[in-house]
């Protein structure tokens, strides 16, 4: 610990810490643009300046490191002046245009200069403009208000490992540029208008919708990966404007992809509004009574072994437990599975499908192995901690599948089964980097899972038992799931043996679509009933289809690929005729004379709760022992490892619906246009 | 005055050849594997005797940065050697005549400091605008490299030193240090945050010292003649010989190698050959290169030339480069083009910097056409303190400190012509 005094006070602050994260251990607040906790330290910005002992000059706080014996003075006259000269200095060039700002209300320069401005401007002089870049289609920029901390060029290189923000020029002419004007090749490219700490970086689809004071803001958590990312959903009025990452240190910081960012405005697009029917072969709108009545009918002589419920992509632990009960219950049938498509799943012990690293404790790997699996496009977040791991110590990454862009160094060693069997067999590059590994990481991804997954699973936990990494101390073992509904649905034991071949066997049988999109179904037999927020192919195809509540509109449990139990918040009302899944299963319930007897929410959880109080435990990762972990052997297959063709930006249902999804997939495939191809 | 006998460059004019049998002959390469074997500590030590000041403007005493490098080379992490070159302080070519005439000077003394501060590598960044001496030094270079001086085993000392030119690409702020440092890995050149200093992390992350070109040529000579030949010039802390660059309104502008402390008044008489039109049209004088604050004549009539009587006077030695102004000129005028060079010059990554340099200049071309107010004198002197001390590197103070002599010795002037000019206005 280092001792030093900060304004008379005495303070301890750890070893490597800076000037400024001890003045505010001391609680004196720092002004600062530049500087950010996560990214590495400018110094540029010139606004944390403080006065040190010793120093004839003050001292750049957030660049200083804290040394024993340091006297800091934080509001001295010297220390003032010094502020309010920069001050000026930014505003000198700064446009007076906040009433037209969208960062106007949430803008660091404007709070700062209300404590360190002048009210009058001695700069008589003409102000500098600055043409506006290109940087896609989220990012809106004014460049004219740059104050060049260089924040997002530290962001771009650093977090999102993509060097594509740089500078030219210099002096008053310095510009930041993606220097050809192109899209900012990054999944996560939208975080740079948070950390922009003026108007020069602002959302592009949010311009102009509303100020923030305006909005009425619900922590909640993000659905359009298995991540959990925690967001804060800004709504005015019905309408979700924007969506903004919330600290979570354990999982994704403060970033959020650009999925999870601008995919709400496809939350009031191509939405199941009212019930419909089919009638002559068409979708007919209805009322629910109507509704309710033709399942009735056509459902009577369906149950057991003849219904199947399946469960889709988005849902929360609540919904897919009232949609069991209700099964169960009216129809006599456990025939419910969430995997929408081929996917291994042993659930046999937590270990074998979850995230057992945990993300916080990525960056300690040595090694990471990813199979079947491109983080970068099924999990940002998960790929800005494995580039943690390769920051901190060059990790060596390698991956089994076919070869992709990532944005950190790795080696591909091949597509086929046998890369694995190799590493069991102590040969390979693999191995080689395995013998000298203390904590090595293999992500498995969905992909590897579907054809002979258990082969991979259990040769993968052989490996990491034989190199001592399966235990309480340190667990290398990890599945990356791509959904949000997939761990809750295991924890709830949503799955079924062969379910995927029975349901488009030619029986007759009624099928119950919980906002499953990605299920093929073969129209022939099935009575098909589609529950769920938005349209698509699975709606068009379905017998009748409930309108449902999208993940901003209910209050609801997600499970992460870590095992990690989050509660999202209710931010809206479901738009028209649509009601919370849990309350349709209920009203259904009611009409086939098995009333399931949950009349509130708050009910609800506590029978939830009840019945699987592994739900419980929010915001906790599960304690593992691995004694009854079984590892079995499982014969080598010749499969090859394909990685399922990912459309990040039109992953699910919610991100289809949104303009500025699309408008960032044209824009992908602008960027990788090479200019040969026609 | 400076006896021909003390002077270290004897080719300053380039008189004589300045290839290596010539400078062999004027006593270059003389000895130098002796100087090595007497150790690093010895060497250090010597030039703490002889209390050299770094030759490049800021006069940081040499023998101490060289101590500052670690004493044990950690694997991986080799030590390197940085000649600043980039002599780019306007009023200042004492570098480029010493590259042009005494080149092997420059590379004796690379051996010895690399030698000293165990760097096994030495980098010349050379401004790019000196594309003709970086081939002559070049030409230098390899010319040693022949005769065994450097190289393997250079001079049979069993150490070994690879020199690496690199050339700038002609920015002012590639003179500063980190920025230089910056360059050389491939990067804008812009100045890093200190501490870390590079003595401990510097090019490519390993311990570095970098120096002034006439810093290093003359560290062969000292040790040769002994620390205390060398700070028997001059007064203490103030000591030896210093090449003076003399331009202006002079007779005969010229770089002359002189005694430290030496009056103004003579070195521009003896030297230069006077001012043109005699001494009393003299304006002022620019003692040590643009960044350094001006002196009014009344100053200049007993200013002794070394470092600390300038910081006496608010002005400072710098590099040297004496810039003369005689009544003809416009003072105003002179300044606002010095501050021009600095907005120009400025790398734009810090605020005051950024912004100041371009206020400064733009107010001061108004305050030269008259078109400003006279309360407008006291919010530049203000804007100049805003920047001054607040910036990542020294820039700040070399942009500012011009202006601010400007306003110190020469208020009256500007009142002058803005109460006037606002008269005819009215």
């Amino acid at each position: 610990m280092i001792k030093l005094k900060v304004d008379g006070v005495e303070i301890e602050v750890p070893q490597g810490a800076t000037v400024l994260q001890a003045c505010e251990i001391a609680g004196k607040e720092i002004p600062r643009f530049c500087y950010h906790e996560r990214l590495s330290i400018a110094g540029n910005c010139r606004m944390c300046l403080v006065e040190m002992d010793k120093s004839a000059k003050p001292v750049a706080s957030c660049a200083m490191p804290a040394a024993n014996g340091q006297v800091i003075y934080t509001n001295t006259e010297l220390v003032k002046k010094a502020r309010e000269g920069v001050m000026e200095f930014l505003l000198i060039n700064h446009p007076l245009d906040c009433p037209i700002c969208d960062q106007g209300g949430e803008c660091d320069l404007q709070d700062q200069s209300m404590k360190y401005g002048v009210d009058k401007s001695r700069y008589q002089l003409n102000k500098r403009s600055v043409k506006e870049k290109y940087m896609g289609p989220l990012i809106k920029t004014v460049m004219t208000r740059c104050i060049h901390c260089t924040r997002c060029i530290r962001f771009a290189s650093e977090v999102a490992g993509v060097p594509d923000l740089g500078t030219t020029g210099r002096g008053e002419n310095m510009e930041i540029t993606t220097y050809l004007e192109k899209t900012l090749d990054s999944e996560l490219s939208a975080n740079v208008i948070d950390l922009c700490p003026v108007g020069a970086l602002t959302s592009k689809p949010y311009a102009f919708e509303a100020r923030p004071w305006e909005l009425t803001k619900t922590e909640s958590i993000d659905v359009m990966d298995a991540v959990g990312s925690n967001i804060r959903v800004d709504t005015k009025g019905w309408e979700v404007k924007r969506v903004l990452p919330r600290l979570n240190e354990e999982i994704n910081e403060e970033w959020i992809s650009d999925k999870t960012r601008y995919a709400c405005d496809g939350l009031s697009k191509n939405r199941i509004d009212k019930p419909y029917i089919k009638v002559n072969e068409k979708l007919e709108a209805c009322s629910w009574e109507q509704a309710f009545d033709f399942i009735i009918k056509n459902t009577k002589d369906l149950s057991g072994d003849k219904v199947f419920g399946v469960v889709g992509d988005l849902i929360d632990a609540e919904s897919m437990y009232m949609f069991q009960k209700f099964l169960n219950t009216s129809f006599k049938s456990n025939n419910i599975d969430f995997r929408q498509t081929n996917l291994f799943i042993n659930p046999s012990h937590k270990a074998n499908y979850l995230f057992n690293t945990t993300l916080a404790r990525l960056p300690e790997a040595d090694l990471v192995v990813l199979v079947g699996s491109n983080p970068r496009l099924e999990a940002p977040i998960v790929n800005i901690w494995i580039r943690k791991a390769y920051l901190a110590r060059k990790t060596k990454v390698y991956s089994i599948g076919d070869n992709f862009d990532l944005t950190y160094p790795h080696e591909n060693v091949g597509i086929t089964h046998s890369a694995i069997a190799e590493i069991l067999n102590k040969k390979g590059k693999i191995y080689e980097s395995l013998k000298t590994s203390k904590k090595p990481v293999f992500i498995i991804g969905e992909s590897a899972l579907s054809a002979n997954g258990e082969y991979i699973l259990e040769t993968i936990k052989k490996i990491l038992k034989e190199s001592n990494s399966l235990n309480e101390n340190w667990n290398g073992l990890n599945i990356l799931h791509q959904k949000a509904s997939s761990v809750g649905a295991i924890y709830l034991n949503l799955m079924k043996e062969n379910f995927l071949e029975k349901l488009n066997d030619d029986n007759n049988k009624l099928v119950y679509l919980l906002g499953a999109d990605h299920v093929k179904l073969s129209k022939k037999n099935q009575f098909i009933i589609y529950q769920g927020s938005h349209g698509g192919l699975n709606s068009k195809i379905a017998d009748v289809v409930l309108p449902g509540a999208a993940y901003t509109e209910k209050k609801g449990i997600y499970v992460n690929t870590e095992g990690r139990v989050q509660s999202a918040n209710k931010a809206t009302f479901p738009p028209g005729d649509a009601k919370e899944d849990w309350k349709i299963f209920r009203a259904l319930s009611e009409k086939f004379n098995n009333l399931i007897d949950i009349n509130t929410h708050e009910i609800l959880r506590e029978n939830l709760f009840k019945d699987f109080p592994i739900f419980k435990n929010f915001n906790e990762i599960p304690q593992l022992t691995y004694e009854n972990l079984e590892i079995k052997n499982i014969n080598a297959s010749n499969n090859n490892i394909k990685i399922n063709e990912i459309d990040f930006y039109f992953s699910n249902i919610i991100a289809a619906s949104s303009k500025t999804m699309n408008e960032c997939k044209i824009a992908k495939q602008v960027l990788l246009k090479t200019g040969t191809d026609n | 005055m400076l006896q021909d006998k003390d002077r270290i460059f004897t080719n300053l004019y380039g008189d004589f050849g300045r290839d290596i049998v010539s400078a062999k002959s004027r006593g270059d390469w003389k000895d130098t594997a002796a100087l090595i074997a007497k150790g690093k500590d010895w060497i250090i030590n010597e030039v703490k005797l002889s209390e050299l000041r770094g030759r490049g403007g800021a006069g940081f005493p040499t023998g101490m940065k060289w101590s500052f490098a670690p004493k044990e080379i950690k694997p991986g992490r080799p030590h390197y050697l940085i000649i600043n070159a980039d002599e780019s302080e306007p009023g200042t070519c004492k570098d480029r005549d010493i590259i042009r005439f005494e080149p092997q000077k420059l590379i004796e003394g690379c051996l010895i400091a690399s030698y000293a501060i165990g760097a096994n590598t030495c980098y010349i960044y050379i401004r790019g605008e000196y594309f003709n001496e970086s081939k002559i030094l070049q030409e230098a270079i390899n010319e040693a490299y022949k005769e065994g001086l450097i190289g393997k085993n250079a001079c049979g000392t069993g150490f070994d030193l690879d020199i690496h030119i690199h050339l700038g690409a002609g920015a002012y702020i590639c003179g500063e240090e980190t920025a230089l440092i910056e360059s050389i890995e491939g990067n804008k050149g812009q100045p890093r945050l200190k501490p870390p200093f590079p003595a401990l992390v510097g090019l490519y992350g390993c311990p570095t010292i970098v120096n002034n070109v006439e810093t290093i040529a003359v560290v062969p000579t000292i040790l040769k003649r002994g620390g205390k030949w060398f700070a028997s010039f001059g007064r203490a802390k103030n000591t030896g010989t210093k090449i003076f660059c003399i331009s202006g309104n002079v007779n005969n502008p010229c770089n002359v190698e002189e005694e430290m402390g030496i009056p103004l008044k003579e070195l521009i008489e003896k030297h230069a050959g006077g001012v043109v039109g005699g001494w009393e049209n003299l304006q002022a004088v620019i003692p040590g290169g643009s960044s350094m604050p001006v002196l009014s004549k009344k100053i200049c009539d007993t200013i002794k030339m070394d470092f600390d009587s300038l910081v006496e006077v608010q002005s400072g030695l710098g590099t040297a480069g004496v810039v003369v102004i005689d009544k003809s000129q416009d003072i105003v005028k002179c300044f606002a083009r010095i501050a021009r060079f600095y907005k120009h010059e400025s790398c734009g990554q810090c605020t005051p910097c950024r912004e100041g340099t371009g206020w400064m200049w733009r107010m001061l071309e108004r305050i030269n056409k008259g078109d400003a107010d006279v309360q407008e004198i006291d919010m530049l002197m203000d804007v100049t303190k805003q920047i001054e001390g607040h910036t990542i590197c020294a820039f700040g103070e070399g942009a500012s400190w011009p202006v601010q002599g400007l306003l110190r010795h020469f208020r009256g002037e500007i009142e002058q012509r803005l109460t006037f000019k606002n008269k005819k206005i009215a």
